[in-house]
């Protein structure tokens, strides 16, 4: 761990400005992702931002009937609000299924969308890593390609057959899934101003830039997440699949929000988690449910669809068969019964 | 008192953050040391750089192999009680890298932040050997292990008996299989630490996470050549220990040489990454043959075990003869190999070996016992062994499994199992039943304590063994407070200081009949010497008794024919110039009583898992395990161990891996977000039955300990309730969920 400065700007304004000015400036919230990171010296910033006084502490309705989620609203506060457990219960359980309570009490919303993935090999500066690499910290390459990636992902990867410019990690959120999902906007401001990024476009695929993890930025500060008004309350599901009960990163997740008219479906949503560098969503693979019941049959083609081109590296090719199962489970289980988490 | 199940003594001092453990000693001018570990697994260090670090304020030292003090020469002076044969591992003693993470400098500073900062600007380069650390590739390189002191409590296998292989072949029904286990680290709770005193005239006083102070202090005395009455070890209270605190680790002799070369106190403590930078649970090939008769007795057993080690020393556990203790079959064949890998030394973790055998075997004869037709119980029952062939023939000292099997089974239910895999399932759920045999050491070693009724009628109590969270303090208050009938309260046991009675290292099960024994005897030479100053006194109402005539109860010594004749304690003291009245004692075991008898306690696990059809996920519902381990002298402590030891069952069973990429040679889950144990959520309905057993061979308590026997029937009852959920046998520990989909 190294020396750093420390500051707790008055306003978003002075906040923005000095992020901008470093790129050896990061932003503090909850601190959960980051300290560890700090630790294992994988970030090294040499300034840390304290956020948690700026007024982005509150749930609020929107006008048009959303929501928007405070960035720095813990993960707790957010999943047990009323009018997120009513609206978007989809969204509360999808974050109930994340890490353990002590950490959902301290993970503000902002942090969760920028956590970093739980590739071994990245937290690991010994390790060759593209993604860690950029940063002048450690060997390029990608050890996980080739290594052991029974955490890795399955779509949108890079992947080339010496590992020079591959990376097959995962963003790891549980609450992004659902987010993405729901169609969720991310506001952010930066030095250039304010602009919304939809959550689809928020994450990013690793292509010839591992270490970007998303679109923002540099300077860039998240306020709040908007939920639109379609919250799926009726029919939705969110299953994650882990290696152990609680306090697991999913190996493969599905959310997934219907709105049935009787047995046929009306619309669907359905995001993968645990499978790619950003969660996974694909229109065309949600279109083919429209006007169908519910059945494993109809179901099938849909995984099939949203899993085209998945590929496994060794240890992770269970993935792609889990992700079809739980996907079919999941599905089937929205329109069932208002899909109790699993 | 002995028998009751009262709440740990040190309890309170634990939830209220007064026990205070190896880190927590604030001594003044006390200065940090962090350790640089190595990025490579085997080679040179070519060039080390420190300059950077010293150039940082604060910064007192940064110590390698090109400047660290000397330390004793001989390879004899860094062997400790647990040491396997070969030649210790010795911290930055020359340029060559022997493993991953191994340590190669220490950085000393006047704040631990200024130490860890510069720990980072330490530059290394090396000259980089391609490196062997997979047990899989190298199965056909298995050798004999060397033997050692280290056999005498963990034995290598006998010799066959009978033709296995012939037998095997005649026999109708037989069945073989390849069991993997990977490696495991103990990680408990509290990181490796140690905080040297630097006192006068060099006298050191050393706070150190460890399972035996002693044994510290002797590794310490003979690496540095220093006299015993240069260094004194303390450690009262241990975060767990799991078989990590058998042997000194390295940040005892880093912080000692620091704190000698610069004349100060020092700190040193590990980070969890550094957690898995010594020590571990081996991994470990199993090949499995069985045989059955027509009848369902065993016809041939063959058990073979390869296990790692490192290149300087020569680990080993015992694997495989549990086998043997279980099942006396005329024709068996059990072999042990090792293979040096370049890792460090393997080291004992709860129930080494035999949670990795018994797990095999278990799971063998379950699936020996389906192949015959018969229920896995009643295939136990009907090779039940009376005595053990691993030990010529021996009796056992007293063996009550059958009790365990039966009222195990009772309990669980287990009469109303349908046999057929997959025979039970609710909804996408499948359900399965499975049951398995435990067994683990009873033995003794000797110890010394002291007893000490104090000038206000207190009885003090030490010895210099350990509590690492097992109850230690608990049980030997409870024994002292019997021996000499006084209340609780007024017994204090003390222990985990060189200044004390010697005690060995806690570990193998053995401290609640090693120091508990010594406890006793110490009791009993105090409660004579104080009935004899009794008798003595004036007008004493004892003056014409025998000590048989008397006992001890309520802070007296009464006449038992009318207790109300008695004489208090405080009197005795009081009458003895107000000076505390002390006894020290020796237990050694009783070798004639002992060594005609084979000494285990058993145990039989009975499980219940829930398999998810489409996912794998499993996840063990309830459990029951009814143990035989002697006279329990705390059913609430002891309740407490064999629970912990049913939840390290289910991890090695479902979770638990330290998973190395041997490209490398590195660990890759070196933290407990990926290093797998269980949570809560995977910690259902427990239950624990002690059996009623009697054995006054074992030793004077007729205690067996229950640290260890608890864990060991457990993977295996798991594995086999997974067979009979999903009809798939996973032999290969742990069992995730990509195994069964
Ligand atoms: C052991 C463990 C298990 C976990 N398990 C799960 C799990 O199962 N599922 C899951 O989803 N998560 C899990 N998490 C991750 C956890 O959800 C994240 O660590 C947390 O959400 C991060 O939020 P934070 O506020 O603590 O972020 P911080 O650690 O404070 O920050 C993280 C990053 O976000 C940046 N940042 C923070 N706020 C903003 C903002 N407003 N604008 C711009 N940048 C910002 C910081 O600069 C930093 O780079 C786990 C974490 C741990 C340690
Ligand atoms: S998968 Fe990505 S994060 Fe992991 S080692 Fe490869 S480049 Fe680094």
């Amino acid at each position: 761990m190294n020396p750093f400065a420390y500051s707790r700007p008055a306003s978003l304004a002075d906040t923005v400005n000095e992020l901008a000015g470093s790129s050896r400036s990061r932003i503090i919230a909850g601190g959960t992702n980051l300290i560890d990171l700090m630790k294992e010296n994988v970030e090294r910033p040499a300034q840390l931002i304290d956020i948690n006084r700026l007024p982005f502490s509150t749930i609020d309705e929107l006008p048009d009937g959303g929501l928007r989620l405070g960035a720095l609203v813990t993960n707790a506060d957010t999943a047990y609000h009323p009018l997120v457990e009513q609206r978007y219960p989809l969204l509360s359980q999808t974050i109930l299924a994340g890490a353990s309570p002590q950490l959902r009490n301290m993970a503000t919303n902002g942090g969760n969308l920028f956590q970093r993935t739980r590739c071994y090999y990245f937290y690991d500066t010994s390790m060759p890593c593209n993604k860690r690499a950029a940063t002048n910290n450690g060997p390029g390459g990608c050890a996980a390609y080739g290594g052991y990636n029974r955490i890795h992902a399955i779509l949108g990867t890079t992947d080339d057959t010496n590992g020079q410019s591959s990376c097959v990690a995962t963003y790891p959120s549980d609450m992004a899934v659902a987010l993405t999902a729901l169609d969720a906007v991310v506001q952010v401001t930066g030095p250039n101003g304010d602009r919304s990024i939809p959550m689809a476009d928020f994450h990013r695929l690793p292509g010839a830039e591992p270490w970007r993890d998303n679109t923002t930025q540099p300077g860039e500060v998240v306020t709040a997440i908007d939920l639109p008004t379609r919250g799926f309350p009726d029919h939705y599901t969110y299953i994650k699949v882990r290696d152990r009960s609680s306090y697991a990163f999913a190996l493969v997740s599905v959310a997934v929000g219907l709105e049935m008219d009787g047995d046929v479906v009306r619309d669907a949503r359905i995001a993968l988690g645990g499978v790619a560098h950003k969660p996974w969503r694909k229109s065309e693979a949600e279109q083919l449910l429209i006007g169908k019941t519910l059945s494993p049959e109809t179901i099938r083609p849909v995984a099939d669809a949203l899993l085209a081109g998945a590929r496994g590296y060794g240890h992770n090719d269970f993935k792609i068969e889990l992700a079809h199962r739980a996907i079919i489970r999941a599905v089937l289980k929205s329109g069932l019964d208002n899909g109790a988490v699993e | 008192m002995i028998g009751k199940p009262i709440s740990r003594v040190d309890g309170p001092e634990k939830v209220t953050g007064q026990a205070k453990y190896a880190a927590e000693f604030n001594v003044p001018d006390l200065t940090y040391g962090v350790v640089v570990s190595s990025t490579i697994t085997k080679g040179t260090i070519t060039r080390i750089d420190t300059s950077k670090a010293l150039a940082l304020d604060g910064v007192l030292e940064v110590f390698t192999h090109k400047n660290r003090p000397k330390t004793a020469w001989f390879d004899m002076s860094y062997k400790d009680q647990d040491s396997p044969p070969g030649s210790p591992f010795r911290p930055l003693h020359n340029d060559q890298v022997k493993y991953n993470g191994q340590p190669i400098a220490l950085v000393v500073a006047e704040t631990f932040e200024v130490a860890r900062y510069a720990a980072t600007l330490v530059e290394i380069d090396y000259d980089p050997e391609p490196c062997e650390t997979d047990l899989l590739k190298h199965l056909h390189e298995a050798r004999d292990p060397k033997s050692g002191v280290a056999n005498l409590f963990k034995p290598l296998p006998p010799k066959p008996r009978g033709d296995s292989a012939a037998a095997y072949a005649n026999a109708p029904v037989s069945m073989s299989a390849r069991y993997i286990h990977g490696m495991q680290h103990h990680n408990p709770m509290e990181m490796f630490a140690t905080t040297v005193e630097y006192g006068r005239n060099g006298h050191l006083t050393i706070y150190d996470k460890t399972q035996g102070a002693t044994n510290s202090q002797l590794y310490v005395t003979q690496a540095f050549n220093l006299s015993f009455d240069q260094v004194r070890v303390i450690s009262p209270y241990v975060g767990g220990g799991f078989g990590s605190g058998l042997r000194p680790q390295y940040q005892l002799f880093l912080a000692v040489m620091a704190a000698r070369a610069l004349e100060r106190s020092v700190r040193v403590s590990l980070t969890r990454q550094q957690m898995w930078s010594f020590g571990h649970r081996p991994a470990t090939v199993q090949n499995i043959r069985l045989a059955a008769n027509a009848d369902g007795t065993l016809a041939a057993v063959e058990h073979e075990a390869i296990a790692e080690t490192s290149q300087f020393e020569d680990y080993t556990e015992t694997v495989v003869n549990w086998t043997g203790k279980l099942y006396d079959c005329a024709n068996s064949t059990l072999s042990y190999k090792v293979k040096s890998l370049d890792m460090y030394s393997p080291l004992d973790m709860r129930a080494p070996g035999g949670v990795t055998g018994v797990h095999a075997i278990e799971c063998a004869i379950d699936e020996l016992a389906y192949n015959a037709g018969i229920d896995p119980l009643d295939f136990r029952f009907k090779n039940y062994s009376e005595k053990d062939w691993t030990e010529k023939d021996k009796p056992f000292s007293s063996k009550e499994l059958r009790a365990c099997f039966t009222q195990g089974a009772e309990r669980f239910g287990w009469s109303n199992r349908t046999p057929e895999p997959r025979s039970m399932r609710r909804g996408h759920t499948l359900i399965g039943w499975g049951m398995a045999t435990g067994i683990w050491d009873a033995n003794q070693v000797p110890a010394r304590a002291e007893a000490v009724l104090t000038v206000n009628g207190k009885l003090r109590v030490s010895s210099a063994t350990a509590d690492i969270g097992t109850g230690t303090y608990t049980i030997m208050t409870q024994i002292a407070a019997e021996l000499l009938g006084m209340p609780l309260e007024n017994v204090i046991f003390r222990l985990g200081d060189t200044d004390m009675p010697l005690a060995p290292i806690q570990g193998g099960s053995w401290t609640a009949a090693t120091v508990g024994s010594a406890v006793k005897v110490t009791c009993e030479a105090l409660a004579k010497k104080l009935f004899k100053l009794a008798r003595k006194m004036p007008g004493s109402p004892l003056a014409s008794a025998d000590f048989t005539d008397v006992f001890f109860a309520n802070s007296h010594i009464r006449l038992r024919r009318d207790p109300s004749v008695a004489v208090p304690l405080q009197a005795i003291v009081d009458q003895n110039g107000g000076r505390a009245i002390s006894e020290t004692g020796t237990s050694l075991p009783n070798m004639l009583k002992q060594k005609d008898y084979s000494r285990s306690a058993h145990a039989a696990a009975f499980v219940e898992v829930e398999v998810d059809e489409d996912f794998g996920t499993v996840v063990v519902t309830r459990a029951v395990s009814a143990v035989a381990a002697g006279r329990i002298l705390n059913p609430k402590t002891a309740r407490s161990q064999i629970i912990g030891g049913m939840v390290w069952g289910i991890s090695s069973a479902l979770q638990e891996e330290s998973v190395m990429d041997h490209r490398y040679g590195r660990y890759m889950n070196q933290n407990l977000a990926e290093y797998h144990i269980p949570v809560c959520a995977d910690v259902r309905d427990l239950d624990v039955i002690f059996v009623e057993e009697v054995d006054d061979i074992v030793n004077p308590l007729g205690v067996k300990g229950v640290g260890e026997v608890g864990l060991v029937a457990m993977p295996a009852a798991i594995a086999n309730a997974v067979f009979h959920a999903t009809g798939k046998r996973i032999h290969d520990l742990p069992i995730q969920l990509d195994r069964l989909l």
